[in-house]
């Protein structure tokens, strides 16, 4: 292996190792202020990328379907329960985001003929489209079970995974896709040229951790999604309600997932089921970050990232046996150097 | 009590699985009024608060804010209509500032547009001028008694119609315990109903207006403080010599 070969597979490396990262830093948002071990997480990055494609194709996405399906049940659960408790003043609300907003994405897209739109506007309504599934697979299937233990939210988890995959199928059938490079434009660097599409990647990447961490360090509401993490009682004593800081969390989750799947089609070819793999290296990194720590989230990401792009060279056959194995070290670690702290009064 | 009560609690009965914690418990807070509830450890004090504020079930009876019976509502309609509860273990965010956690007290008001946090943690800071100084600290570092002080700030921060309090005085050195109960008499001139539930009967007494008695679960005994402050059995069960405010 010689230096060109070795600069080759570390761009490579962190180039991925950005997209675990932030995936695994939505996993560990998740799973801290719902307890939501999110395996679908992957579902999101396949159905960001594969709307991006179908819309590039010309076709309807399915996930439109999913969405005004999903739509129309939240609405109907949540009227019941407005109708019930008598809180009219919610009937509006619920209206206007769980038919509205589908009804008017359906509208755009059949009225705006996204094929010819330029790839900004399209990756917009792509997100536009797929983001809003989070908070509803949150209302539907994780906020009935809020206050169950941590092992039945990751059976839902899994069943929430299952569907996703089973309607991906359905939706964009077996064969892969890939979209176009979001520029042509390369960049040189002594002997090796780094693609445009690995620097609008880790750019991306980049930003959106800051803008991650400015949100959570600044906004009230980001730090509301803190604040129930550490202490879901006192949080919901200020009035910061577990189901609103759940749909937040899925919110952002989505949006990272179908944002990660975006930035990765053009360099990887995107199956409905692909997703499941990136999101569990996400998930690997995540469980080095003990499920709680963003930064070591992070550098686990990294870590992945290399070792599975040098791991491809070395011993290709067994490049997701050695990511995977990665595990078992951490958790000795882990369960080594953590000592059980007493709860907290 | 002649003004409509901010708080009216019919009949309330809590268990903890099939052990009843609290059977038919009645009681009232006016606006502007200290209302105190005192009785022996597991009286039932806490689960009492709790159930009002929503972080328990009722099996039965009723609560009513502001002349509405809020039947089975959550914890976080409560503080939207205006109650907000210390509560006995403070519940804080530790691994936040002492900043943060007072901004969150905010959170409700914020969420419906108000934009005047800042003068209301000056406010706080007025009251509790060590919080100004330890602003930038973890919540988790801060003395016992900066820590109820931070409980009690972050709860005023919300701009509370109702502030039930679960044992401001717990742990604290006894000057700190005069500040706090000062802050509190100080409070009720805002108009706000306070509901304060506390083993140190005598400093509880001195400055509340009504007192309930709360034995095994049941309302024992009530009445205006004055004339409970001298109710043979309070003495000798609250009040008497060697005990009297003193934490067992
Ligand atoms: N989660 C629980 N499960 C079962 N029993 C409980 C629970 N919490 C409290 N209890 C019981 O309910 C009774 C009332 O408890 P509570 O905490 O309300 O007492 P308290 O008056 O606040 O006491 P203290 O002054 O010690 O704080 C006690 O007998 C207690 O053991
Ligand atoms: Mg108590």
């Amino acid at each position: 292996m010689d230096l060109q070969i070795t600069l080759l597979l570390g761009q490579d490396g962190i180039t991925n190792g950005a997209i675990y990262a932030l995936l695994s830093l939505a996993l560990v948002l998740v799973f801290t202020v719902t307890r939501v071990i999110f395996i679908p997480q992957g579902e999101f990055v396949a159905y960001g990328a594969l709307t991006l494609a179908s819309f590039q194709a010309g076709k309807t996405p399915g996930t439109l379907w999913l969405l005004a399906g999903a739509g129309i049940l939240v609405a109907l659960i949540d009227l019941k329960i407005a109708l019930a408790a008598g809180a009219r003043q919610r009937i509006a609300r619920i209206l206007l985001w769980n038919l509205g907003y589908p009804a008017a994405i359906t509208v755009l897209i059949f009225l705006g003929k996204p094929e010819g739109w330029p790839l900004a506007a399209q990756v917009l309504l792509s997100l536009a489209l797929v983001v809003p599934l989070g908070p509803m697979v949150y209302r539907l299937a994780f906020q009935p079970a809020a206050e169950a233990s941590v092992l039945v939210l990751l059976i839902i988890s899994v069943a929430v995974h299952l569907a996703l995959v089973g309607l991906g199928l359905l939706f964009f059938g077996a064969e892969g896709s890939r979209t176009p490079s979001f520029s042509d434009a390369a960049l040189q660097l002594g002997s090796i040229t780094v693609s445009g599409q690995t620097l609008w990647v880790l750019g991306s990447s980049l930003l959106l951790i800051a803008a991650l961490y400015q949100f959570f360090g600044r906004t009230i509401y980001g730090k509301a999604l803190r604040a129930t993490a550490i202490n879901r009682t006192g949080a919901r004593l200020m009035g910061i309600s577990t189901v609103m800081a759940g749909k937040l969390s899925f919110l952002l989750a989505a949006a990272i997932g179908a944002f990660s799947g975006i930035l990765i089609a053009p360099i990887t070819t995107i199956y409905y089921d692909t997703g499941f793999l990136i999101g569990l290296k996400g998930f690997v990194a995540a469980i080095i970050g003990g499920l709680a720590s963003y930064p070591v989230a992070a550098a686990g990401a990294l870590l992945v990232g290399l070792l599975e792009a040098y791991s491809s060279f070395w011993a290709s056959a067994f490049k997701e046996v050695i990511v995977f194995t990665l595990i078992i070290p951490v958790l000795l670690w882990r369960s080594l150097t953590t000592h059980h702290v007493e709860e907290e009064e | 009590m002649t003004s409509t009560p901010l708080l009216e609690v019919k009949d309330l009965c809590v268990a903890y699985g099939k052990v009843e914690a609290l059977h038919h418990a009645n009681l009232k807070v006016a606006p502007g009024q200290i209302v105190t509830v005192i009785g022996p450890n597991g009286a039932g004090k806490t689960t009492m608060l709790c159930a009002i504020m929503g972080l328990l079930p009722k099996s039965s009876g009723e609560v009513s804010f502001l002349g509405r019976s809020e039947d089975g509502a959550a914890v976080e309609h409560m503080v939207g209509l205006g109650m907000n509860l210390v509560p006995e273990k403070r519940e804080l965010f530790g691994e936040m500032s002492v900043e943060d956690n007072l901004l969150l007290g905010a959170f409700v008001n914020y969420r419906r547009g108000a934009r005047d946090h800042g003068e209301t943690m000056g406010r706080v800071f007025d009251i509790f001028p060590r919080l100004k100084e330890r602003r930038a600290q973890q919540a988790g570092t801060l003395s016992g008694g900066e820590r109820q002080m931070l409980a009690v700030g972050r709860a005023l921060m919300a701009k509370p119609k109702l502030l039930l309090l679960d044992e401001p005085s717990l742990g604290l050195a006894p000057l700190v315990v005069k500040e706090i109960f000062r802050i509190i008499s100080e409070l009720k001139r805002t108009g706000v109903g306070i509901l304060l539930v506390e083993q140190n009967a005598r400093a509880a007494l001195q400055i509340a207006d009504y007192g309930y008695v709360l034995e095994t679960g049941e309302m024992a005994l009530e009445g205006p403080t004055k004339i409970l402050a001298g109710d043979p059995r309070v003495i000798e069960s609250y009040l008497g010599l060697g005990t009297c405010g003193v934490r067992v």
